[in-house]
């Protein structure tokens, strides 16, 4: 057997397709370097499969992508996402600065609440999505993705004024414990988190550190996206697995859970030749913004808001078993290519082969019956809405 | 009946002019979780190296090659429905079809299991 055609975080399309990792803020010429995560060795002990991605060895898989999935849908799972860019931005000013680069209302964001956000390019096209947060002290908390956080810091350092200050948290951790029963284990450990609701965070104390903790994720699930320093990451890790809703789960099934939850993968779904309005992100450009502007990309936004973009983003059910992955196109009846798929696999929880793709605005509909192509053989799917599986995020007040 | 193995992780069992082909336990370990799996129609025939069958797990789509020349007699209907089959019994229920053997030195080139378990060692 060869010829492996991969998919998800289970390879390195993110940095074939976005932007390479070139191991340093300035894009140096040395050859990529593959780094370790603070949990590398906690990671292996417990079995886990380390590949490459994001410029990190990291953890695709423990007992097998299948399990994993399940058991977070049905108990608790914890992902070390501390890949991923952990910045903040202070300064007079700052967030206005922010604005002028993202088109998030951050003047009406209330403080300690995550939003989701897109970093811009001038013509529309998405640099890289991201969570951003209001704190207090006059900072803004952004996570952005691994495989762009080189290139995020550097269009950050360009366009914002020397007034701003981005200071990259890399020495922090990133754990994310996800499921319904992720709140039951946590608050034992950290008393107080179930009095967030989704998309509230908080600092918390924990054996004397101080944790960034906020009720998100990846997963379409309940769950908390946990910063921590560094060096208690393992201390942490150990007393979240030792609870017994809990396990430690691999890239392979945080790639299928984000999928049937309709939760785009930068770098697959979403690039530089994608748009908000494209992807189905619109929600993320408040009202405000739309009618004053002043961000990256503002036009393009309101000509396709207006007329529709050409393609947009759906999901789709594959007839058969076999599954339809990143890069099968979408065909017309003569045969043309006319789409692509993004993102695709066998989903445990729908127990059906499922994908994202962009399609023609025409075939965008549920019910829209799609033809795709892939090594040669044809294959038939249906546009369904999306999420795939139900979110069930616990929202308070 | 011998077993002889291939370095892209193949296996086969000849019985006489019949040969059956199936993956090893250390490739359905590396593929994990099988999803799907399609075998040859009977009456096909392949040189050694052809794509003979596919096999998809969560994460990967991989081609299994013909290990030997021949016809296909037969593929193994069980693993349409059950393409788990795979993971819990590679070298035994989870086998992908059988071959009338067009060349018997062809096997001549391939592993035995010491020199399979010595290879895959070395992984």
């Amino acid at each position: 057997m060869s010829r492996d055609v991969h998919n998800g975080p289970t390879d390195q399309f993110t940095q074939a397709r976005g932007t390479e990792y070139s191991g340093d803020a300035d894009g140096g010429d040395d050859a990529p370097e593959i780094l370790t995560l603070p949990l590398d060795g906690w990671h292996r002990a417990r079995g886990g499969r380390m590949v490459a991605f994001a410029g990190y060895e990291m953890p695709v898989q423990y007992e097998g992508i299948m399990a994993e999935h399940l058991w977070t849908r049905e108990h608790a799972g914890l992902f070390d996402v501390s890949h991923m860019g952990q910045l903040v931005f202070t300064g007079e000013g700052v967030e206005a600065a922010l604005e002028a680069l993202l088109p998030a209302d951050l003047q009406a964001a209330k403080l300690n609440h995550p939003v989701y956000s897109l970093l811009l390019a001038e013509n529309g096209g998405i640099l890289d999505d991201l969570m951003l947060t209001r704190r207090a002290g006059g900072e803004v908390y952004i996570v952005v993705n691994g495989a762009t956080k080189w290139d995020d810091i550097a269009h950050f350092r360009e366009h914002l004024a020397d007034e701003i200050t981005l200071n990259h948290l890399d020495e922090q951790a990133l754990l994310a414990l996800q499921g319904p029963e992720a709140v039951i284990a946590l608050e034992r450990i950290v008393p107080g988190v179930s009095a967030l609701g989704f998309m509230q965070g908080d600092w918390f104390d924990h054996k004397g550190d101080r944790l960034w903790i906020s009720r998100s994720g990846y997963t379409g699930e309940d769950g908390f996206e946990i910063s921590v320093p560094s060096e208690a990451a393992e201390a942490l890790a150990d007393a979240l697995t030792a609870q017994p809703e809990v396990k430690p789960i691999g890239l392979g099934a945080r790639d299928s859970l984000r999928l049937e939850a309709d939760l785009p993968l930068y770098g697959h779904d979403l690039d530089e030749e994608t748009t908000p309005i494209a992807a189905g992100l619109g929600f993320a450009i408040k009202k405000r913004r739309r009618e004053e502007g002043g961000f990256p990309g503002h036009e393009r936004v309101m000509i396709e808001r207006e007329q529709g973009a050409i393609v947009k983003r759906v999901g789709l059910i594959v007839e058969g078993r076999q599954p339809v992955r990143e890069g099968a196109a979408v065909v017309d009846a003569g045969g043309s290519e006319v789409g692509k798929v993004t993102s695709g696999g066998f989903a445990p929880t729908v127990q059906k082969p499922i994908a994202m793709a962009y399609v023609p605005v025409a075939l965008a509909q549920p019910g829209a019956r799609i033809t795709l192509a892939q090594r040669g053989k044809v294959h038939h799917a249906e546009v369904v809405p999306m999420p795939f599986v139900p979110h069930r995020y616990v929202r308070k007040g | 009946m011998s077993r002889y193995f291939t370095e892209d992780h193949e296996w086969v069992d000849v019985d006489g002019e019949t040969a059956t082909v199936g993956i090893t336990e250390y490739a359905q370990s590396q593929l994990g979780d099988i999803v799907f799996v399609e075998t040859p129609d009977e009456g096909k025939s392949f040189a050694k190296g052809d794509d003979a069958a596919v096999v998809e797990s969560v994460k990967a789509a991989s081609d299994v090659y013909a290990p030997v020349s021949g016809t296909v007699i037969e593929g193994n209907a069980s693993l349409t429905d059950n393409p788990a089959l795979v993971n819990e019994d590679p070298e035994g229920e989870g086998w992908f079809f059988k071959l009338t053997l067009a060349d018997a030195d062809e096997l001549e080139s391939l592993m035995d299991e010491a020199a399979y378990a010595d290879f895959t060692s070395k992984l």
